[in-house]
């Protein structure tokens, strides 16, 4: 095969038994590869009913065709299972090194299913592969862990893993490669740790093979001039990373603060990207074959949060800072270099303990639970309760169920700021009504990059829609999810869509695999996916019911500022969207839609 | 005077885009095991420097070459090996300061850099400029005026 390397490795971690397995090349056609192939597989293989956390739940680690190529940007893997956080099908994708070297090394993807009895990891060398036991290192922090498995291993393995967050079933752990890239949400590192699974290590020597070399070199280097002619992959992401974002979306009057209590922060710029750029930022970083490096290597020098590591980027500069209405850039630094070693996702963590903030203030959750005073703007509490999660002490037992489950706990499950049970990233509906819709019917929960509206709605890509108007929105939602369904499954990154739309990605993908196809073949394949991740969502039991926002976005008009007097028109979109979908009135994917996409 | 890879290693950002596109054109692959080129990435030091093949005036690996096999190409003024004449000796590998020669498992041969042949995939690939195919000379002017505004902010802390 072309693009994919053809072969998968799946483990059984009860029996300690791995196989080979050939990659079905129609599979592949009409699934694309990572997010799409694994979703396919966890949809053929798994009740939608299992327990995430039972043995039966299996846990795919899959790259797509473009993966370790020098297609642009792309270095992704996903990684998918249901997610004990959600209920929901999980895909969460991450970028670094990892999934280029997993190709580099014989394998388009790894299905875990079972459970080993003692912790291990995965060793994986040009196609020989061994589980190998992990106790030692069962405890150790992200960091340590790659180090120790590297000196273990071979000092340029690449390895994924998760921390002490995802081995203590935090509901939001993530794994993490490279030390500093996360498969971040929806919990998926605590699949991994329910499986006794510490960490998969990687390394090859063997090439990735395309189908059309000249055309496909032709149309990588005409992406990529478009990705240097563009004002945000080759000048804001580079220069202040998705920091950028903060003052912009700040002065539309929509960067959710103190728990959505409203959409502007005063203290807004010293948690920007500019100020990182300024205080704190060492150096920009590219995952592998990135033009736009808008990773940040960070270093806080000195003071009670001194520390050195990657990022934060701005969904953790928000959800550790403004949401928790924290102005201190060196604290919300040093709570995200916690996440990233702990191993969990700064957004649903910063989120829930911005929930849990504002139960305390209201005197719901009571002084006597928590030893720590939970008030708004606290720096200290932010960083002492970014460790307690990690390992489930005290407080941060209860802030590892996230948002939902806390509040429902003490009374008021109103306060979640949460779709489907996960936290929502940066953006408020009120203030924009696409992304809105987007939350509330993400197959993940909530969820900015399944379909990121606020590329219209805010920065003009493709067109310039109006944030406030819900006209159009379902529409444009549909559009942005399926094409990102395809992005994520070609194992490009997502940011690559600010200057390259599908006719570009088509003309990388097409060239690379040897599948013709076009711009609607490719976009039908990103469809199927979306919708098969809808099917496998209602066998877990999901309903229209839980196509819906937190009532506060409804129901409250924003208090303030460009939003002002604003709720989000959910309802009238989500019929609307319904309809695009060509999905009936309960939501349900209907029999004509399914024969369409070839999901009968 | 003759063109060479110049890097500036404040521009890299670790991408690998070199070594992607060099092991493609040179072996019709992607594989960075592979590539004639490689970025030493130390990520726990926020360093990255591509390290290349410098074509060195008088080159250790074509002195040390029993076969005569390494040569200048005359139009590149590249330092070439004639895989005709190459014994696989690795030689040259073990006399490179650099690490710029090295042997491909892939290929089951002795590999190096050949400027490709004037028109550098790396070069055409590097998004950010950390690596150019120029003439050497003013190389360091850069770095010179660097250095003289660190002074000029030392003297201004002190005087």
């Amino acid at each position: 095969m072309y693009g994919w390397v053809g072969q998968l490795l799946r483990v059984n971690l009860s029996s300690g038994e791995c196989r080979v397995e050939k990659l079905d090349p129609a599979l592949a056609r009409d699934y694309v590869g990572a997010r799409g192939l694994a979703s396919k597989i966890l949809y053929d293989e798994v009740d939608p009913q299992v327990d995430p956390l039972a043995p039966e739940n299996k846990l795919i680690f899959m790259t797509g065709p473009l993966t370790g190529t020098m297609a642009i940007s792309a270095s992704r893997y996903n990684v998918v299972t249901r997610s004990p956080l959600t209920g929901a099908i999980a895909a969460s994708s991450s970028g670094g090194y990892f999934g280029g070297e997993l190709k580099y090394a014989g394998f388009d993807g790894i299905i875990f299913e079972g459970k080993a009895t003692e912790p291990v990891y995965l060793w994986i060398e040009d196609g020989a592969y061994e589980l190998r036991p992990a106790g030692e290192l069962w405890g150790k922090n992200t960091h340590e862990t790659e180090e120790a498995i590297k000196a273990a291993t071979c000092p340029n393995a690449r390895v994924a893993c998760i921390g002490p967050a995802g081995e203590k079933l935090v509901r939001f752990a993530c794994v993490i490669n490279d030390k500093h890239r996360a498969a971040g949400r929806s919990g998926v590192g605590a699949v991994m740790g329910s499986k006794n699974l510490k960490a998969v290590a990687v390394r090859g020597h063997g090439g990735i093979k395309v189908a059309d070399g000249p055309a496909f070199r032709e149309a990588v280097l005409a992406a990529l001039a478009k990705i240097k002619a563009n004002d945000v992959t080759h000048g804001g992401l580079p220069a202040y990373g998705t920091g950028v974002l903060v003052n912009v979306i700040n002065a539309h009057g929509g960067l959710p603060t103190r728990n959505f209590q409203t959409g502007i922060f005063a203290g807004a710029s010293k948690i920007s990207g500019e100020a990182l750029a300024e205080n704190y930022l060492v150096r920009k970083k590219g995952c592998l074959a990135c033009p736009i490096a808008c990773g940040r290597a960070t270093l806080v020098p000195r003071g009670p949060y001194a520390g050195h590591g990657e990022g934060p980027e701005y969904e953790a500069l928000w959800s550790l800072g403004a949401d928790c209405g924290v102005d201190d850039l060196a604290a919300v630094t040093k709570a995200n270099y916690l996440a990233n070693e702990l191993g969990y996702d700064p957004i649903s963590f910063g989120a829930t303990l911005a929930c849990a903030m504002e139960l305390y203030e209201k005197g719901y959750l009571p002084a006597k639970d928590t030893e720590l005073p939970l008030e708004f703007g606290n720096a200290a509490v932010l960083v002492e309760t970014a460790r307690k999660v990690g390992y489930r002490e005290g407080i941060g037992d209860l802030l590892a169920e996230g948002s939902y489950r806390l509040a429902e706990r003490y009374g008021h499950p109103e306060l979640s700021m949460s779709s489907k049970k996960q936290e929502y990233p940066a953006y408020d509906p009120r203030a924009f009504q696409g992304i809105g819709l987007n939350y509330a019917t993400a197959n993940r929960g909530g969820c900015h990059v399944r379909g990121y509206t606020i590329a219209s709605e805010v920065l003009g890509i493709p067109v310039q829609t109006d944030p406030h108007s819900p006209e159009g929105k379902a529409a444009l939602d549909k559009a942005f999810q399926d094409l990102t369904a395809l992005v994520d499954a070609s194992g490009m990154c997502l940011f690559t869509t600010f200057a390259l739309g599908a006719p570009d990605i088509v003309s990388m993908l097409a060239p690379a695999t040897g599948v013709p196809y076009t711009e609607e073949t490719a976009l039908l394949a990103g469809e199927r996916i979306y919708n098969l991740e809808r099917l496998f969502n209602f066998s877990a039991g999901l309903t229209k019911e839980d196509d819906t926002l937190a009532p506060r976005l409804l129901a409250e008009p924003m208090p303030e500022g460009p939003a002002r007097g604003k709720t989000s028109a959910l309802a009238q979109m989500l019929a609307e969207y319904y309809q695009v979908r060509g999905w009936d009135e309960e939501g349900r994917v209907t029999a004509a839609t399914m024969e369409r996409l070839g999901l009968a | 005077m003759a063109k060479l890879l110049v890097v500036d290693q404040d521009k890299c950002t670790a991408c690998r885009r070199c070594e992607l596109s060099c092991s493609f054109k040179h072996t019709g692959e992607f594989n960075p095991a592979a590539a004639r080129l490689s970025v030493a990435a130390f990520l726990d030091d926020d360093y990255y420097l591509p390290v290349v093949c410098q074509h060195c005036d008088e080159p250790a690996c074509q002195a040390v070459c029993p076969a005569g096999a390494i040569s200048r190409d005359e139009k590149t003024n590249a330092v070439v090996i004639n895989e005709d004449r190459c014994i696989g000796c690795r030689m040259c590998i073990m006399a490179c300061p650099f690490g710029a020669v090295d042997y491909s498992v892939a290929e089951q041969k002795v590999v190096k850099c050949d400027l490709c042949q004037g028109e550098p995939e790396c070069v055409l690939n590097c998004p950010w400029g950390a690596l150019e195919y120029k003439e050497p000379a003013g190389q360091a002017l850069g770095k010179r005026l660097q250095m003289a505004r660190r002074v000029q902010a030392a003297l201004r802390e002190v005087v």
